[in-house]
This record gives structure tokens, C-alpha cells and sequence, in this order.
């Protein structure tokens, strides 16, 4: 994504002031502007070693665990369907706190561990669709043969609504926002904090309320996770 | 300026006598282990510094060509009749994809605006309440392997929408 978009930038700069004599700016810019990203990198190091550093003490001192044990009834919530002890809560618990503390580190890789473990539920519930994950997986590498078969997945109710969380990002602190601002001479880089928050909580009840309607009205979404099967769905497991 | 931005103040020490607190009385090696941790975001910095190099120069060299001022003249009048200020449209766009793109945006803004005027503070804002949708759905559903995405992308763009709306209003009572 990011090669068509640096490219379509770059290549659109050099015509564009071609065409209107601009050509002298433009390698200013391109000097100059490199020269900033440094010394912007340099304010952002503080910052960011600052934060990381305290959150490391949270760590250590369980903070971040006790957080993410504290939202478990919020995921009741969320997940009604993901089966107690099911590892797709922990994971995606670890996500939402990594997000909300800013621990960008922390976020994808639980994220991504949490779509596999939603992946595996569906199976253990049954869904065709993701049965024979592992076999599918190996096959397609070496063949490509069953990839039409993956390629036909659905995302489960529980997929969407995590990721539509996920994006709606909830943010206790804006840490880079807030280094930017000091870089570029800010007379109070924190003024957005309560901002933010507010927005941010705004957008993410929205998603919450969309996903909330739609998971009732998309009834079984991915093949055989409709609203009575969540029980079956772990026994599923043993057959 | 106002209560929201007192409040703001406030937020950053109140949160770290917290941490240093909770973290001293669980009995945790404070002060080395934000040393470590500080020692890490300094990595983190250090592997982005690439990417800032790159996006900076590539947003600077298209704001000298004088694209953005086109692009502004063009469609600002309709973009201003919802509080939005015309620089701010291509970074409405490319936050959709990229979240670095969208940064050497921002830092575009700051610098030609200041962070504290009407179009720094509403981009602020925007950038602190959501995440790239394109990007992070590629991503995640790739893990998953899984293709039909079924209401993710409404959901994720009226989550994005719903931010957007709320960033300007409230940077219009902080102004």
C-alpha cells in the first residue's frame, strides 16, 4: 500500500511543479524536509523512552494485567459467543489494553494472534469454511491448490465486530500526537488529551452500537455460528 | 484556553505518580525498570526514523510543487462549509490507508498552520481517535485468511466518520 501511495506522492511532486515552474521549491523541500525528519525524531525519542518507560513499570508491576482482566465483562459483552477460557478473549483483551495504553509493540501481535484463535473457533464450532486449517495451510504453500478453499472464508460476527474495534482505536493517550505538537512549538502539546479521549470514546461507541445491532441482525454470519450454537460450538471440538 | 484543555493538564502527572506509585509500592525496581523500557522506545524511534525520513520528504516535495494549494482551492469552499479546512482533505484520505502516510501529513500541517490553530488542533484530535482502516484490515483478515469481510469496512468507516464529526465539533468549542 504504502509503495503506490510514496510513489504516486513523489512522482506527482516532480510533475506537478514541472508543469507549474515549481522545481526549485521542490528540491528545497526534498533537502529540507529531510533534514526535519531528524531532528523531529530526536524530540520524538523523548517522548516516546518516557512513556515506555513507564509503562514498563506497569508491567512489571502487574498493571497491565490486572487492566486486562478488568475488561472481561466488558468482552462478556462484546463476544457474548467466545466460550469462557476460550485464548480469542485473552488475546483480544491484550489488544484493546495494548491499544488504549498506546503500546503499539503489544497490539499487533495479540491482534493477529486473536484473529487465529477466532479463525480456530469457527472451526470448532464447525464452520466448514475453516475446517482442516492446518492441512489447508500446508497444502497451500506448497501447491496453492487449497487456497480457493481459504479464499472463500468469511469473517466470523466475532471477527468484524473485533475489528471494527480495533479500528475505532480507543486511546487513553495520544503519545506521538502529543511529541509532534512539542516538535512544531505547541504552547500546550497535551491541550488534546481530554479531546481525544472524548472522540475517540465517541467513535468506538458507535462501532460498538453498529457492531451491536448488526451482529443481532446478521444472525449466523459465518456459516455455523448462529446465536444457540455457542455451546455446541466447544463440543464441537471433541467430535 | 478552557476546561478541556485543563483537564488535559492534568492527565499526564496524575498518570504517572500512579504508575511510579503502584510500581514502588508492588515493590518493582522503579527507576531501572523505566530504564529498560525507556531503553526500548528508544529502538522504536530508531526503526521508525527511516520511515519519517521518506514520507517527510515525499509530503514536502508535493507541498512545493503546489498541489496542495490546487487541491485547496478546489475543493476547500465545500469542505469549509462543514468547519473543515481544506489542508486537511488529503489527510482525511490517506489516513484511510496509512497511518505513516497520514503522519507526514499531519507534521505538514503543523508546520504550515502551527499545532495550536483551528486546523493543527482539529488534526490532533482526528489522528488520536482512529486507526488506519484499510491497512489494519489487510492485515488482520490475512492472519485470519479470510476474504469476505462481510460489515467490517461500514462499521470501520462509520467508526472513522463518527470520529471525524466529533473531532470537529469539539475543536470548535475548544477555539
Amino acid at each position: 500500500m504504502l509503495n503506490l501511495i510514496w510513489a504516486v506522492m513523489i512522482l506527482l511532486a516532480v510533475v506537478y511543479s514541472a508543469l507549474t515552474g515549481h522545481m526549485s521549491d521542490v528540491t528545497n523541500a526534498a533537502l529540507d524536509s529531510a533534514g526535519e525528519a531528524i531532528s523531529l525524531c530526536i524530540t520524538m525519542a523523548g517522548v516516546v523512552a518516557l512513556w515506555m518507560g513507564l509503562m514498563e513499570i506497569a508491567q512489571k508491576a502487574g498493571l497491565v494485567r490486572k487492566l486486562t482482566r478488568g475488561i472481561s465483562p466488558l468482552l462478556r459483552f462484546l463476544f457474548p459467543r467466545i466460550p469462557a477460557g476460550h485464548p480469542a478473549r485473552d488475546y483480544i483483551a491484550t489488544n484493546i489494553i495494548a491499544n488504549v495504553l498506546g503500546l503499539g509493540w503489544a497490539c499487533t501481535p495479540a491482534g493477529l494472534k486473536a484473529m487465529e484463535e477466532l479463525a480456530r473457533l469457527e472451526a470448532e464450532r464447525g464452520n466448514p469454511e475453516y475446517l482442516e486449517t492446518e492441512t489447508g495451510r500446508r497444502r497451500g504453500e506448497v501447491h496453492g491448490g487449497s487456497t480457493e478453499k481459504s479464499g472463500n472464508r468469511r469473517a466470523s460476527n466475532e471477527m468484524c465486530i473485533f475489528l471494527i474495534l480495533n479500528i475505532s482505536s480507543l486511546q487513553l493517550i495520544p503519545v506521538n500526537m502529543i511529541a509532534y505538537r512539542s516538535q512544531y512549538g505547541s504552547a500546550n502539546p497535551t491541550a488534546i488529551i481530554v479531546p481525544a479521549i472524548a472522540a475517540t470514546l465517541v467513535s468506538t461507541l458507535v462501532a460498538i452500537v453498529y457492531c451491536k445491532i448488526k451482529d443481532y441482525f446478521a444472525g449466523t454470519g459465518a456459516g455455523g455460528s448462529c446465536m444457540g450454537k455457542s455451546r455446541e460450538g466447544r463440543g464441537g471440538k471433541a467430535v | 484556553m478552557n476546561a478541556l484543555a485543563h483537564l488535559s493538564d492534568i492527565v499526564i502527572p496524575i498518570l504517572i505518580f500512579f504508575i511510579v506509585g503502584y510500581g514502588f509500592v508492588s515493590k518493582v525496581k522503579v527507576y531501572e525498570t523505566f530504564l529498560k523500557g525507556a531503553k526500548d522506545g528508544l529502538k522504536i524511534v530508531v526503526d521508525i526514523v527511516p520511515t519519517l525520513i521518506g514520507l517527510l520528504v515525499a509530503v514536502g516535495m508535493l507541498r512545493a510543487s503546489g498541489f496542495f494549494e490546487m487541491l485547496g482551492t478546489l475543493l476547500g469552499p465545500a469542505a469549509a462549509a462543514v468547519g473543515l479546512p481544506a489542508q486537511l482533505l488529503p489527510l482525511l484520505v490517506v489516513k484511510l490507508f496509512s497511518s505513516s502516510a497520514a503522519t507526514g501529513l499531519v507534521l505538514d500541517i503543523f508546520r504550515t498552520s502551527g499545532p495550536d490553530s483551528y486546523a493543527g488542533m482539529l488534526t490532533s484530535i482526528l489522528m488520536s481517535c482512529t486507526e488506519t482502516v484499510f491497512y489494519t484490515m489487510s492485515v488482520y483478515f490475512l492472519a485470519a485468511k479470510v476474504t469476505k469481510t462481510r460489515f467490517t469496512l461500514a462499521g470501520a468507516l462509520l467508526a472513522t466518520l463518527a470520529g471525524t464529526v466529533m473531532s470537529v465539533v469539539l475543536t470548535g468549542w475548544m477555539m
